[in-house]
């Protein structure tokens, strides 16, 4: 069973349609990079997943649950949202992480925000807590930046900040992680060392979403790639065939202006 | 010279009693125009539209008046229109008209410096603590707040700055502050009179006062330095 299946996902913004009939599925452990010019509805895409927009038409399962359907006003309450995203994480362009609290405590803080839910938290705070704090640092670890772990992020560079949001991400155990072009604010040695995190991430059979305008990248580590553009999949299939010889007159151009540049 | 160390112990004790109304002015305002300036804030930036137009035009009221009007009409309208004197013919009344004059001015001008300390913060923020599975409050007391609070240090230490000086407004009602008790001696007060030094000497308190509050603010945007 596909874990991810999105269903004629419809959006727009005011007369401007965004995404027209967006439909595609994932498998456990794959990794899908959504390519496209920009405008072409790639990140609403992924925000609509997120639930930070609302679509106004389709639907959203992942493993066979309905989180999302236009048309049963039952399956998007406004009060479940904030459950359902948990099935998705979210690393972002500009990072965003929280300038307040150290690399530690920007992975930490959502996990022990979510503890007070669990229905021991009283009695077992302590226990809750070193456990949320060892994985948190485990992640770090991971991610290369055990000596960074209490710097603030303003002490860290872009290349630092963006793995210590993919740590923060991964902190919660979504079923699919989502990036929106992580590297675009990155120079491209910080963006090596970034895609050298998401590609560790792919080799752990990580279900991951990528939007992303790294060409060569996108090809050696999905396993599926969208071409999106003016609001629909125009192709989409194996990196080989999408990427190495697309059979759509747009996608062709859209690669071969990358070539060029 | 010699005169106005004897008149002294004396000056320096009454002033001392009209500094601490000040003082009491002071504290009561702040501690009632914090709160209620952010509450006047999230009103402004309701989504319920004729709830944030109706809070705009009343911080524009307040804000476009001058609070000793304000003071002057809080104070008398209830005796002198409504011919029921709510606030009794005392210090106290005179204080409370004071304070609530005080709080609801200043409560305005903060929920200004709110509105444009939460605004300013990027959606990216609130945006990252949604994905995240926080609810609503914990993204504003977790992730927002302390940024607003750091935003929001420098104008508000202007204000509070001004808050000290324009306590001496309560004067038009005769509450019993500092200038109130440093104009005494101009008629008599206390065997002394004629004397203009003491109302001068006023200044020093204010100025002491803002000293302190200079430096203690300073302190808090200092503290405030470890992050960006």
């Amino acid at each position: 069973m596909a874990i991810l299946d999105v269903k004629d996902i419809r959006k727009s913004f005011g007369q401007t349609e965004v995404l027209k009939d967006i439909s595609f599925s994932l498998e456990r452990g794959q990794v899908v990079s959504v390519i496209g010019s920009s405008g072409s509805g790639k990140t609403t895409l992924l925000r609509c997943l997120n639930f930070l927009e609302r679509p106004d038409g389709g639907s959203i399962a992942v493993n066979g649950q309905v989180l999302f359907d236009a048309a049963d006003p039952a399956a998007r309450r406004e009060a479940d949202i904030r459950r359902k995203r948990l099935h998705f994480g979210l690393v972002f362009q500009s990072f965003n992480l929280f300038p307040q609290y150290t690399a530690l405590q920007n992975v930490t803080l959502a996990g022990r925000l979510l503890a007070k839910e669990d229905p021991d938290y009283k009695t077992r705070k302590k226990e809750l807590f070193a456990r949320i704090d060892g994985e948190a640092r485990q992640l770090l670890a991971q991610m290369g930046l055990s000596d960074r772990m209490d710097n603030y992020p303003h002490q860290l560079s872009g290349g630092q900040q963006q793995r210590v949001a993919i740590a923060r991400a991964l902190a919660l155990q979504p079923d699919i992680l989502c990036f929106d072009e992580p590297t675009s604010a990155l120079d491209p040695e910080l963006t090596q060392e970034v895609l050298r995190v998401i590609r560790q991430l792919a080799q752990r059979q990580t279900t991951m979403i990528i939007v992303t305008h790294e060409m060569a990248f996108a090809r050696d580590v999905s396993t599926q790639v969208i071409f999106m553009d003016g609001g629909v999949v125009v192709e989409s299939g194996p990196p080989e065939q999408v990427i190495g010889a697309p059979t759509q007159e747009r996608t062709r151009r859209f690669l071969d202006s990358y070539n060029q540049a | 010279m010699d005169l106005i160390l004897q008149q002294m112990p004396v000056v320096l004790k009454s002033l001392n009693e009209g500094f601490l109304q000040t003082l009491k002015l002071f504290f009561v305002t702040g501690l009632g125009a914090f709160p209620l300036g952010l509450v006047i804030a999230f009103g402004s930036m309701s989504r319920f539209k004729p709830l944030s137009v109706l809070t705009r035009f009343v911080v524009w009221v307040v804000r476009g008046t001058p609070l000793m009007i304000q003071l002057l009409i809080i104070y008398y309208f209830p005796g002198m229109v409504l011919h029921n004197n709510v606030w009794g013919s005392g210090e106290t009344g005179r204080f409370t008209a004071s304070a609530i004059a005080f709080i609801f001015n200043y409560a305005c001008y903060f929920s200004e410096i709110y509105r444009g300390g939460i605004q300013s913060i990027p959606r990216g923020q609130q945006e990252a603590g949604m994905v995240l599975g926080m609810t609503r409050s914990q993204i504003f007391f977790k992730v927002t707040l302390l940024q607003v609070i750091k935003r929001i240090v420098p104008p508000m230490s202007n204000e509070i700055i001004t808050l000290v000086k324009d306590t001496a407004l309560a004067r038009i009602i005769a509450l019993q502050e500092l200038i109130w008790a440093g104009q005494a001696f101009l008629k008599g007060s206390h065997g002394i009179a004629g004397a203009i030094w003491p109302l001068f000497f006023t200044a020093v308190y204010y100025l002491a006062f803002t000293g302190v509050m200079t430096l203690v603010l300073g302190r808090l945007e200092k503290r405030l330095d470890y992050f960006r």
